[in-house]
């Protein structure tokens, strides 16, 4: 009797869990299918930490790797198109040098999007700062605006782009934060790429994120903090 | 010029994988501009990304089974019909008319 008992309990037991492991692939299934339903919410508010102290002079794998994965030449010509750049800073005082990556800096008030006269520049709820290439004339008014130089133009047509990244002549463009990336809830290919881990890509406004975090805990700047853009790409030891 | 056919005069395209997720191919081939319209502003502005009305998601059945792309030949899927009605597409200037696997395969080192 109890061995009749015993049995049935465990195949009970045993029918629940692989119904539970056949439920959850299945929802994944359904995610993966159906895509990202919900739009960028203002909650959220994407943003970096470069630590310069980490970054390392003469290494440019956050450069190579946002050309990887955007599709870009790599030039560094007047009409190439570089989303992210090494720049090496020196103190002509201390002779103290410095190393470190800039790129569109996602500001809270982007000048890039008070000029624009098409609103084909514009901020994302989330906080990342796009150029909307289907209503881009390429009139280049942001790229002038922009106080960091982050933006390119496209001078020449474009051949096999990454289907996630289009790209194309006559329009202007610059870092999008590799939002492709983050709508899929991966880290920027820079961020990934980087070896000494200088660059933390996070959401600055959950105060529990790794960022915030670190954002509280270090002195961090914003470069030209003057301007009062509110940048989410922040510095530390600069 | 659109290769002519003996027996109709109607485009000859390569579907691709095909199948119908959307609507049916009537209803697309009045339509299919205006969902993809609405869906561009829809991800690039508010980051919906909702695979059933995206053109990467239409390139991915709909590009040619022997080359992956849906513009690469006078038949492929899109330039067929487009060719015929003597409509320009502006879509791939920018966008990719090649499956994303396709693209990984070249691209990968």
């Amino acid at each position: 009797m109890s061995d009749i008992d015993l049995r049935r309990r465990n195949f009970l037991k045993t029918s629940l869990g692989a119904a539970a492991v056949a439920i959850a692939p299945g929802m994944l299934l359904f995610d993966a299918a159906h895509g990202k339903s919900e739009a960028a919410s203002s909650k959220v508010r994407w943003g970096m930490l470069i630590d310069t102290n980490q970054c390392k002079s003469g290494c440019d794998d956050c450069v190579n790797a946002c050309n990887r994965e955007n599709g870009l030449s790599g030039g560094t010509g007047p009409t190439d198109s570089q989303w992210i750049r090494k720049i090496e800073i020196r103190d002509v005082g201390s002779g103290r040098e410095l190393s470190l990556p800039m790129m569109c800096q996602h500001c809270e008030h982007p000048p890039c999007v008070d000029v624009c006269p098409t609103k084909a520049s514009f901020r994302r709820a989330d906080g990342i700062v796009l150029v909307d290439r289907h209503l881009c004339i390429g009139c280049r008014y942001c790229m002038m605006a922009c106080p960091y130089k982050a933006r390119s133009f496209v001078h020449e047509p474009l051949h096999d782009q990454n289907p996630d990244v289009p790209r194309g002549k006559g329009t202007v463009e610059a870092c999008t934060l590799c939002v492709h990336r983050v709508d899929q809830g991966l880290q920027p290919a820079c961020a990934e790429a980087c070896p000494n881990k200088a660059i933390l890509f996070g959401d600055l406004n959950d105060t529990d994120s790794e960022i915030s975090i670190k954002i509280r805990s270090v002195a961090s700047v914003q470069v030209r903090a003057d301007l009062g853009l509110n940048t989410g790409i922040r510095y530390q030891g600069l | 010029m659109f290769p002519a056919h003996a027996d109709s005069t109607v485009p000859r395209l390569d579907i691709g994988k095909g199948g119908q997720c959307v609507k049916d191919a009537q209803w697309m081939r009045k339509n299919h501009m205006h969902l993809l319209k609405h869906q561009r502003d829809e991800t690039v502005r508010k980051g919906v990304r909702e695979k059933e009305h995206s053109l990467k998601n239409c390139i991915e059945c709909h590009a040619s089974i022997k080359d992956d792309s849906v513009i690469a030949r006078e038949d492929s899927f899109c330039v067929a019909c487009h060719r015929y009605e003597a409509v320009k597409i502006d879509c791939f200037e920018c966008h990719s008319g090649t499956r994303k696997s396709a693209w990984l395969q070249r691209n990968t080192k």
